[in-house]
């Protein structure tokens, strides 16, 4: 029914118009060309590739991704020889870089909260500081940040052998700080168990309490119960199978710490680096999206009888976030991607594995062409998450 | 940035990469056009390729590029550096970048296989070892086992690295850093027990870098041979030829006895193999697509081998050893040139 308006501008000679002088012709015309040239230039240029790397007799293919890597790498969150093949050494690289940006992202929206609060602060020290903080931070070369901790964390403590001893267990050397381990014994399994079925039954009470109070406007400790349930269902089974804990203890045997969890200084280096720089931008944001909130909302709010928590949660965040979680996104994908920055300081992320890779086998296109679907799938995955996010918490404008 | 380099690196091979093949020009032409070499060189490993003061590249791999400038051009000073890690070389040289690599780079199957480069010979021959600092108390190799051991990535150093310590059954933590000043930095810095590449390296490091250097000690293994010598492009090979001779020119020059200060002597010597060498006689250079004086400019202007090891490696503490001529019980065996 649509098209009735045209049909009715249309000269009636005309049945199906084929002209040049049809723009609806002419607009699909315009695109098969744009996508034929297209379509010819990559495979110009993909087929001109191959051709020159074989001339030049350089390696192509996937096929050295299950041959021996003889890599070492220093650190892993999986068990990792250099007798595993490349497609495992790029495995622990892109674990690495996960572990880093993930709590990276946690730590810098905590500090950039609070920076981005306490910018705000009527306390004039507290102010100041915090404008300080992001003034300096957001305006020095991330690298030199890096490489700054990089070189405390490696000479502010002294070698294994003279570590300090802060408390029993716990060791700080040139190698890193040392902690004892859990270790992990026969009944954790149902502790986690336990862990799940909780969290699943404070999702349940919280949707139970929310249709309650929509049909009957009576309201329910949701926060305390959801604590006890998360918190409580796993303590008591931890109780119930006897409450064993054994902790595994660092101790020093001949180089270095043997046993117990490490924290690499290139590991420390680079997420404090990456989570002071991020949470100074993100403490702008915060800081904005705060201040985008109308003054006379708090009034209103309050003046309808909300407490001061539920007119934060209820009518300001709502508001807020919406300013707040777009561009917090794309700090979020700068700081995992910044993340790649590791290789200057010997962090063994995937962009240091791959590069390795791409040297030692001498196919860099390939190689390459890893790292970027690594990053385009990293960054699209956070994006997406975000922007579901974003829609679940945005004002739902009625 | 630094490290954006390799994939910057990575983009041109692909841009390089995706011209057709037809553009592939001569590397013999394209250096006489713009007059000068385009050297890929060390990012600064004193002996072997390092500024000096004054800013000029100096060391024996630097020579190489001198020897080839002087026998192309005519003028050893007409080369241009580009200091390279060890990550980035290789695409230096298959993007069109450089025209030569010559950066302490071991000449292996794989490389010389599968990398789309032609190693043409061997500057120094060498072995892998391993620093200590003195008071670790530690002897030989054997005794590393746990220890932490800071070496370069891209290299066939860690490759060895891991192969050593898993045929005598010792774990290490490798510290996998790519820039040389960062990797020797953590070194001297107490991060890792143990530094460990090429004995030469080792040396020149001690020498150019330790704050002091009798504390650290090069433990007396040699894990791997590493043949160190200067690469080009695969399938230019008359490019490839005369890299080849250029290095063979230095040390038949060494073998005539001839040197940067007496060669002038010799333009009328009566013996017939200097005769060759000069361009007295024979037809040589013009074979090689360059002047028939270019083995006579090389050694006027670079010197031959012992000269340039001499400049370069004896001041680092080095011995010649297998790095001396064949007749005088080493490796070194330039092909006749006739
Ligand atoms: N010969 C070995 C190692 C060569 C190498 O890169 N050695 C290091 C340590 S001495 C180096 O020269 N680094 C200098 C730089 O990165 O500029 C190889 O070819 O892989």
């Amino acid at each position: 029914m649509a098209s009735r308006p045209q049909t009715v501008r249309r000269p009636p000679t005309a049945g199906v118009n084929l002209s040049l002088n049809n723009p609806t012709v002419r607009a699909i015309l315009y695109q098969i060309v744009v996508v034929g040239a297209v379509g010819l230039v990559v495979w110009y240029l993909v087929s001109n590739t191959i051709e020159n790397l074989e001339t030049r007799r350089i390696a192509t293919g996937f096929g050295f991704l299950d041959r021996e890597a003889g890599l070492p790498i220093g650190e892993s969150v999986i068990p990792y020889s250099p007798a595993d093949t490349y497609a495992r050494a790029l495995f622990v690289g892109l674990l690495n870089t996960l572990r880093v940006a993930l709590i990276g992202i946690v730590l810098a929206t905590l500090l950039g909260t609070i920076v981005g609060i306490a910018r705000l602060s009527s306390n004039w020290l507290v102010a100041q500081t915090a404008r300080v903080y992001v003034e300096v931070l957001r305006n020095l070369p991330l690298l030199l940040q890096l490489l700054f901790w990089w070189t405390l964390f490696r000479d502010l403590f002294p070698g294994p052998r003279q570590a300090i001893t802060p408390l029993p267990g716990v060791f700080l050397s040139n190698r890193g700080v040392q902690l004892p381990a859990i270790l992990w014994q026969p009944g954790y399994g149902y502790v986690l168990g336990a862990f799940v079925i909780g969290v699943i039954a404070a999702v349940a009470v919280s949707r139970w309490a929310k249709r309650r109070q929509a049909s009957t406007g009576q309201q329910f400790p949701v926060l305390w119960v959801s604590l006890a349930l998360i918190l409580g269902v796993p303590g008591i089974t931890f109780m119930a199978i006897g409450a064993p804990f054994a902790l595994e203890q660092p101790e020093l045997r001949g180089f270095n710490f043997v046993g117990g969890v490490t924290l690499t200084p290139e590991f420390a280096a680079l997420l404090v680096g990456l989570v002071t720089y991020t949470a100074a931008f993100i403490a702008e944001i915060v800081r904005s999206g705060i201040l985008a909130v109308n003054q006379g909302q708090w009034e209103a709010a309050l003046a309808l009888g909300l407490r001061r928590g539920q007119v934060l949660r209820l009518v300001v965040l709502p508001q807020a976030l919406r300013v707040i979680v777009p561009p917090t996104t794309s700090q979020y994908l700068n700081l995992t991607k910044n993340s790649s920055l590791a290789v200057a300081i010997g962090y063994p992320d995937i962009v240091s594995v791959a590069n390795t890779m791409l040297n030692q086998t001498g196919q860099a296109i390939e190689g390459i062409a890893i790292i970027m679907a690594v990053y385009l799938t990293i960054s699209l995955s956070i994006s997406a998450f975000m922007n579901w996010y974003n829609r679940h918490i945005a004002l739902v404008e009625r | 940035m630094k490290y954006l380099g390799l994939v910057a690196a990575g983009a041109a091979l692909m841009i390089a990469t995706a011209a057709p093949a037809s553009a592939q020009q001569s590397t013999l032409d394209a250096v006489k056009a713009k007059d000068f070499v385009q050297c890929g060189v060390n990012t600064g490993l004193p002996g072997f390729s390092a500024p000096d003061s004054q800013g000029v590249w100096r060391g024996i791999d630097v020579d190489v590029c001198r020897a080839v400038a002087a026998a192309v051009l005519g003028d050893a000073n007409k080369v241009r550096f580009t200091p390279l890690t060890a990550q980035q070389r290789f695409t230096a040289l298959q993007s069109g970048e450089i025209d030569i690599l010559s950066r302490n780079t071991t000449w292996t199957l794989s490389r010389d296989a599968s990398l789309g480069i032609d190693f043409v010979g061997v500057n120094f021959y060498d072995g892998q070892g391993f620093m200590v600092p003195k008071k670790l108390g530690v002897k030989s190799a054997k005794e590393l086992n746990g220890a932490s051991v800071c070496v370069q990535p891209g290299t066939t150093t860690e490759l060895n690295l891991t192969d050593y310590f898993r045929a005598n059954n010792m774990e290490f933590t490798p510290v996998v850093i790519e820039l040389l000043a960062e990797v020797t930095g953590a070194y001297f810095a107490g991060r890792c027990d143990v530094y460990t590449t090429d004995v030469s390296g080792l040396a020149s490091t001690r020498m150019a870098q330790a704050p002091n250097p009798d504390d650290h000690v090069i433990l007396p293994e040699v894990i791997s041979k590493e043949p160190l010598g200067p690469s080009v492009r695969q399938g230019d090979d008359r490019w490839a030829d005369i890299v080849r001779w250029s290095l063979y020119a230095m040390l038949e020059a060494e073998e005539l006895g001839l040197t940067s200060k007496n060669i002038d002597e010799h333009l009328n010597s009566q013996n017939p193999s200097i005769q060759r060498f000069v361009g007295a006689t024979g037809d040589f250079g013009k074979m090689l697509g360059v002047d028939n004086k270019w083995a006579y400019n090389i050694v006027k202007q670079v010197g031959n081998y012992a000269e340039s090891y001499e400049r370069n490696i004896a001041p680092l503490g080095i011995e010649r050893g297998i790095n001396k001529l064949w007749r005088d019980g080493g490796l070194m065996y330039p092909m006749p040139i006739r």
